[in-house]
């Protein structure tokens, strides 16, 4: 093992794509880190995972026209988060059913797309599970720059995307522009996507969402620790499941995941006061309280 | 006029996909009272309170001292109904106190001394202040109560909102919002409270809105706790017996 950690140790130090593949790894365990802890109180993982395949249309058509593909998959998202809405406001489907829709929708579409191009270089598999050893410099400070504006933002309205998710009667009492604030989440949830696209693919991004923040949501009973916690959990993941993909040769977006599945999980039957072993020993301490 | 003394409510309908839920409800209140909105249950008094909150697509019109809700949104404190809350949400009892301050800090600013000061004063006037490190799950219904009213406290609303305030609470929890809520009216703060059962109406509050979708009657609780309007709104599924001067009412 010491070895192995030495050998990556040496890698990154001579080899600069695995250090831009690194980087963006953490920055992207940040970012989905932060936003995750949001989309898990808000109730909203599916949405999570609706945006994040919704953005493959945008993405091929970005590339047919030769634009950016950031705008198109900004585009697509923010899109698919719309008419998600719009459907479950206009008809009696729920708004589950109404994710499910559109969201297999949008990635039916990217799919056909990428298959009529067949013969180009858009790489599916690539877009899908995403490559980090293959992130450029200009990649990097791309991610960069999408992980500083999420960042800001959430700092800017941290008060209220912290009402708005706990009480959101409240919020719109008071004067909270609550609709605003939901689409808001729904581009920075965008951003995020696009930025963790080639570190660990349109598939995989909800579990970065997802699994750091519930794991962080065992550990603590405070939102910001939450936040700090999941965004640290994030990057020790991405840490980690670069090592075992570059000293294993497997896929790194996937090994990332399995690393913040693993933690998940020690959280899961360990925490101290959520954990499921530590719930069953207090058990049959209340049986013998009650009568 | 003297509309900068009371609450006025015109001729106020809510409809969905073309159900009434609220129809021509029209009442006057002033400044500093307890009102109790009573009705039964799908009598549209939630749908009463959010019209008035112009939380909901409404007909008619609301001044709140002559002005409408969104100049004086500051001033509104709303407590909700316990159900509507996660409870296992990751805040602890000053998190939820401090959000009374929210609409009170501009965004470029952190929560200053002050906000957290004035959050701990709430927080002591409804007898939490022990619990101020713990989750809000790990409290009783009444004591989480008392936090969501400790909020609205901080807040240093002119007026109240609360859903439902008195339901699944113990007796302490009960005695001292109560006491609260008298001492705020003395204030002249004004404070509307949805109220489901109709024991204790008397105790409580010094004005009533009895709806049943549309308005049965408001005013003075005396005027309007009376068997035959009781009988109005909740037809038949509460028997009113008269005994003397006391009115025993047994609800659904």
């Amino acid at each position: 093992m010491i070895e192995n950690i030495n050998s990556f140790i040496f890698q990154l130090l001579n080899y600069p794509y695995l250090q831009n593949a690194l980087f963006a790894a953490v920055l992207v365990g940040i970012i989905c880190g932060v936003i995750g802890c949001f989309i898990i109180l808000r109730g909203m993982a599916l949405m999570g995972d609706a945006i994040s395949h919704a953005v493959l249309p945008g993405v091929v058509i970005a590339y047919m026209l030769g634009a950016s593909f950031f705008v198109g998959a900004v585009i697509t998202g923010v899109l698919t988060a719309l008419a998600i809405g719009f459907i479950s406001q206009n008809s009696r489907i729920k708004e589950d059913s109404a994710i499910g829709i559109m969201f297999t929708a949008m990635f039916a579409a990217g799919v056909v797309l990428i298959t009529a191009l067949q013969g180009t270089s858009v790489d599916l598999w690539h877009i899908l599970f995403g490559n980090v050893l293959a992130v450029s410099r200009t990649d990097l400070y791309f991610t960069l720059g999408i992980g500083i504006f999420v960042l800001g933002t959430i700092v800017i309205f941290y008060r209220p995307l912290l009402l708005s998710t706990f009480d959101e009667t409240m919020a719109k009492a008071t004067g909270l522009p609550v609709k605003w604030i939901h689409y808001m989440l729904m581009l920075l949830l965008s951003f995020v996507t696009v930025a963790s696209l080639q570190t660990v693919g349109i598939i995989l991004v909800v579990a970065m969402l997802i699994t750091p923040g519930a794991t962080a949501y065992l550990l603590t009973e405070r939102f910001s620790v939450m936040l700090f916690l999941s965004a640290f959990f994030g990057v020790v993941s991405a840490v980690t499941g670069l090592f075992f993909s570059v000293i294993y040769d497997v896929s790194s977006g996937a090994s990332i995941v399995l690393v913040a599945s693993v933690l998940f999980a020690i959280a899961f039957f360990f925490a101290p006061k959520q954990g499921l072993v530590f719930k069953m020993l207090k058990k049959p301490k209340n049986e013998t309280v009650a009568p | 006029m003297a509309d900068e003394r009371s609450i006025k409510v015109d001729r106020l309908s809510v409809h969905y996909h073309g159900q009434t839920a609220i129809r021509d409800i029209t009442f006057t209140v002033s400044k500093g009272m307890i009102v109790g909105v009573i009705g039964p249950n799908g009598a549209g008094k939630s749908t009463l309170m959010k019209a008035m909150l112009g939380l909901e697509k409404s007909k008619g019109e609301v001044l709140f001292f002559g002005k409408k809700i969104n100049a004086i949104r500051k001033q509104v404190a709303y407590v909700p109904q316990r159900n509507s809350i996660d409870w296992d949400f990751p805040v602890r009892v000053e998190d939820v106190v401090l959000m009374g301050r929210f609409m009170h800090i501009p965004w470029y600013k952190k929560t200053s001394r002050e906000d957290r000061s004035r959050a701990r004063e709430a927080l002591e006037k409804v007898g939490m202040q022990e619990y101020s490190n713990r989750q809000i799950g790990e409290l009783s219904g009444g004591q989480q109560q008392r936090v969501f009213i400790a909020r609205a406290l901080a807040q240093d609303a002119d007026l109240f909102f609360l859903d439902e305030p008195f339901v699944g609470i113990d007796v302490e929890s009960e005695k001292i919002i109560v006491e609260l809520l008298h001492q705020l009216s003395k204030e002249e703060k004004t404070i509307f409270i949805i109220h489901h059962d109709l024991s204790k109406v008397e105790k409580y509050f010094d004005e009533l809105v009895l709806l049943n979708q549309t308005l049965i009657h408001a005013g003075n609780v005396k005027e309007v706790y009376k068997p035959d309007f009781l009988k109005e709104a909740y037809r038949g599924s509460a028997a009113v017996i008269n005994e003397g001067n006391e009115m025993v009412v047994v609800g659904p």
